[in-house]
């Protein structure tokens, strides 16, 4: 039986992402990569400012996430409920949304409004109107949401591990802020978090579709009208604080959350990709992972484990996730010591390693499905600093990993003695 | 390992060719009653591979809520001549992804992969349709698992437990009122033999659907698919689907949901109405675009622009309509309130709306710009293979066919304002209802 999967695995040579990838600059300068696709008769693009939830102040934290919330509440001569239905008019999605580290614009919009598309969306980038109504309307929503945040396992156990890990850093506290925060935000501060968030310093742009290099650049030309240069400055590092130990948040209901980690590995770290080979062995969101199988397969303690390099613009940690029932919290985190200190010592096995090699190349090229998707990722891949042919030689660079270089960033990575729980329950035999 | 394929002649070959950018739907069936529909899209070196059961949690016997979906889980659990596992490390070892999903009228096994890839993932596929098998050792931990499953996506989410509640209120005799997951009582009880002889009783291939999706020729995916799954004969255990059906709805149910992980509490209310495969399309067609309309925009849509925008009572509002199901559909409508504002209140302001938009009729402009966007809806939805994949699996499960799945957009766009409102006024029966109110405990203190 096992002769098949030895069987299968030569089958599988590894194929190339083949992206062809242009790079683009506007006649005002700014700069874009494009994948052109002209099969289908639609366009879709993907802007990035960098800085985020992290440009805000602790006094006004949310106030980015509310402000990006209000872009398509109206814009120059719009009312809300005019640039929606502009926007249905023009069957296009634009869609707004403010993370820990940036702002994140996506448009998808068909090639024929081009044009009436791109001028609708700079006016929501640069006349937002920030009307009271629209503000408190959309406060409210912010509230009720941080309000279901309070009573979500997920949220507090996230919430509680980067507070203990990041402690005074904006890291170290919620993105969308505190009901208190949120509800003291007045216009004038969603004119100022505007001003300082959204500008061409720090914009990072990605498109696929329908659409040459030479209207992109007019397109982008178009959109950036009116854009200020520079905003906000960005925070410092963020050092990792949390000390080994667990932190128990008493919450009613049949399973615990568990998070768990320790420090991680910067995502300009020049063993980054190694570390990323590695904890996909460990923990990837997939069956075969360690975690899986140890927890979920051979003793049936959850229904899903995993971990995750947590690698932001300004910090980085090791993280992982699990709900299992309360009884078996204690055991879970036997396991987890356990299953560390093996990848600590031991590190992956030739087998493994080899079997994660023709997996990640493999998957890779299945990334790139969709315009939506490749525009997101031209976007992203520019935002984390990776060249344009990085794309076409990232599975050569995987693919010449040695045990020897996996084991030591291994090694390097897995701390047992320095886990750090939070546990979000009622766990047995834990106080 | 493998029998030598025969291969058959198809019984049915339709070619549709859709509007001018649209790729090629190959459907034919095996003479051993598979369909098979082949979707080219040769942008990328990708390929998605799935095969449907007509089966679901609307077919498992009585005392056994959940079987079907223990079943799916354990098909994973390996063959004859696979080991327990070796599916997902297979396809994993390839660079592809896999999975499972269980509905109430499906189950669907699917593979995305490298296009280079597919004659393996049918050959795998293939096995398990016919050569499941496993031991206690495979099947004991795994209902631990799915206990687990039920807990975390379910016991732990008040939302989902409300909703549960609801389905099982709506539905006085047909089985989609049982959560597909199962009741947990009856799920700690579920044994590998039942799951064994719930697959010896459903699957095969004339009950399954093959849709290979991706950058493909299409004939050479139909030639792969005679060539592994042409040689399974039929299973002569299947049965012609026998549910219970409604009886009459006479009399509306109300009910209240109180929780104190709570945090938002709000009204929903779901009608029991004809569904695609049930009823009239044109019909269903009516009730998707009155969705669309009262719901369809966070921001436009009826019930959010009267009451969340002008009368400022809702946090939010909304409307859906549950069209792909086999046997019944369920239109849903909802009110979230403001602070000071009560259930009750906000209950009252949603079904006034609603009332005077079925007296006053459609907005013509808001009726223009929804019929726009399905018409964009068609063209962006060329770019995502997988979820066209999806679309034809769900339909031909549900009994639909794939003229019917490739016309819906047609249908849509032939409903015209006054059927709207028809169907609304003949459907939106408060008889055939359930109304929650999810809410924290009246004199509660939060656990939090």
């Amino acid at each position: 039986m096992k002769i098949w999967i030895a069987l299968f695995v030569l089958l599988a040579a590894p194929l190339r992402a083949e992206v062809a990838i242009t790079p683009v600059t506007s006649p005002s300068g700014l700069n874009a990569w494009l994948v052109e696709e002209h099969s289908i008769p639609f366009v879709a693009i993907e802007v990035i400012f960098a800085g985020g939830a992290t440009l805000d102040s602790d006094e006004q934290a949310g106030a980015v996430n509310l402000m990006t919330s209000l872009l398509s509440e109206g814009a120059g001569e719009m009312d809300a409920q005019a640039f929606a239905a502009r926007s249905e008019e023009l069957a296009t999605s634009l869609s707004f949304s403010a993370g820990r580290d940036s702002i994140s614009v996506s448009a998808r919009f068909l090639v024929e409004d081009a044009e009436a598309v791109i001028d609708h969306l700079r006016t929501a980038l640069t006349q937002p109107r920030f009307d009271e109504d629209a503000i408190a309307r959309v406060r409210g929503q912010i509230v009720a949401q941080l309000r279901r945040d309070a009573l979500d396992p997920n949220t507090l156990a996230s919430q509680a591990f980067a507070r203990t890990a990041f402690g005074a850093h904006p890291y170290g506290r919620e993105s969308n802020g505190t009901a208190e925060t949120v509800a003291s935000l007045d216009r004038d501060a969603l004119i100022a978090a505007h001003r300082g968030a959204i500008t061409r310093n720090g914009v990072f742009i990605g498109a696929a579709g329908d659409i040459t290099a030479e209207d992109l650049g007019l397109l982008l030309d178009r959109l950036f009208e009116g854009i200020p240069e520079a905003g906000r400055e960005p925070p410092p590092h963020a050092e990792f604080l949390a000390e080994a130990g667990l932190e128990i948040i008493p919450f009613d209901g049949p399973q615990s959350v568990v998070a768990f980690g320790h420090a991680g590995i910067a995502r300009d770290d020049p063993d980054f990709l190694t570390a990323f080979v590695v904890n996909e062995v460990f923990g990837g969101g997939r069956f075969g992972t360690r975690l899986m199988q140890s927890v979920r397969t051979e003793r049936g303690l959850t229904y899903g484990i995993g971990a995750f390099l947590s690698s932001g613009a300004y910090g980085e940690s090791y993280q992982g996730r699990l709900s299992t029932d309360n009884a078996n919290v204690e055991t879970v985190m036997e396991l987890l010591r356990e299953e560390w200190a093996r990848m600590a010592e031991e590190g992956i096995s030739a087998e493994e390693l080899a079997r994660i090699q023709t997996y990640l190349t493999g998957a890779y090229p299945l990334r790139f499905d969709g315009n939506s998707s490749i525009a997101g990722i031209m976007a992203s891949m520019q935002y984390q600093g990776f060249d344009i042919d990085y794309v076409n030689i990232r599975n050569d660079l995987i693919e010449a990993l040695t045990l020897e270089e996996v084991n030591a960033v291994a090694a390097q990575l897995y701390d047992p003695d320095a886990l750090f729980f939070v546990i979000v329950g009622q766990p047995v035999g834990l106080n | 390992m493998f029998a030598r394929p025969i291969a058959f002649a198809a019984l049915i070959v339709v070619s549709l060719l859709r509007p001018a950018h649209a790729e090629p739907v190959t459907h034919i069936q095996l003479e051993n009653g598979l369909d098979v529909v082949v979707i080219e899209d040769r942008r990328a070196p990708v390929v998605v591979h799935m095969v449907w059961y007509r089966v679901g949690a609307a077919d498992e016997p009585p005392l056994q809520s959940g079987i079907a979906h223990f079943l799916e889980h354990l098909m994973f659990k390996g063959t004859e001549t696979m080991a327990p596992g070796a599916f997902s490390e297979v396809v994993e070892a390839n660079g592809g992804r896999d999975n499972a999903f269980t509905s109430w009228d499906y189950t669907g096994y699917f593979q995305r992969v490298a296009s280079d890839r597919l004659a393996l993932m049918m050959e795998m596929e293939a096995d398990r349709m016919q050569n499941l098998a496993f031991t206690d050792a495979e099947w004991l931990p795994e209902r631990d698992v799915i206990l687990e499953e039920r807990g975390q996506v379910l016991e732990s989410r008040v939302g989902g437990q409300f909703n549960e509640t609801m389905m099982a209120a709506l539905f006085k005799a047909h089985p989609y009122g049982i959560p597909i997951i199962g009741w947990r009582h009856e799920m700690e009880d579920l044994t590998g033999e039942m799951a064994m002889d719930f697959y010896r009783q459903h699957y095969g291939p004339n009950n399954a659907i093959l849709i290979v999706a991706g950058d493909v020729d299409t004939a050479e995916a139909l030639e792969l698919a005679r060539t592994h799954y042409g040689a399974i004969p039929p299973n002569p255990n299947i049965a012609p689907i026998a549910r219970p059906s409604e009886p009459p709805h006479l009399a509306e149910r109300r009910l209240v949901f109180e929780d104190p992980r709570v945090g938002t509490p709000y009204v929903s209310r779901m009608y029991l109405v004809p569904s695609r495969a049930s009823g009239d399309p044109a019909e269903a067609a009516a009730l998707q675009m009155l969705a669309a309309l009262l719901g369809g925009s966070s921001t436009t849509s009826v019930l959010e622009r009267r009451l969340n925008f002008e009368e400022g009572i809702a946090l939010s509002a909304w409307a859906g309509y549950n069209s792909m199901m086999r046997d019944y559909g369920m239109f849903s409508v909802g009110i979230a309130p403001v602070d000071g504002v009560t259930l009750e209140e906000a209950e009252a302001a949603m079904d006034r709306v609603i009332a005077e938009f079925l007296q006053e009729g459609v907005d013509l402009e808001q009726f223009e710009r929804v019929r726009r966007q399905i018409r964009a809806s068609e063209i962006y939805a060329l770019d995502d293979a997988q979820g066209r994949a999806r679309q034809f699996g769900v339909g031909l499960s549900i009994g639909l066919s794939v003229e019917d799945v490739e016309g819906w957009i047609d249908t849509l766009e032939a409903v015209t304002p006054e059927d709207v409102i028809a169907a609304g006024a003949r459907l939106l029966d408060r008889r055939a209802s359930v109304t929650g109110y999810l809410t924290q405990p009246q004199s509660a203190e939060l656990s939090q």
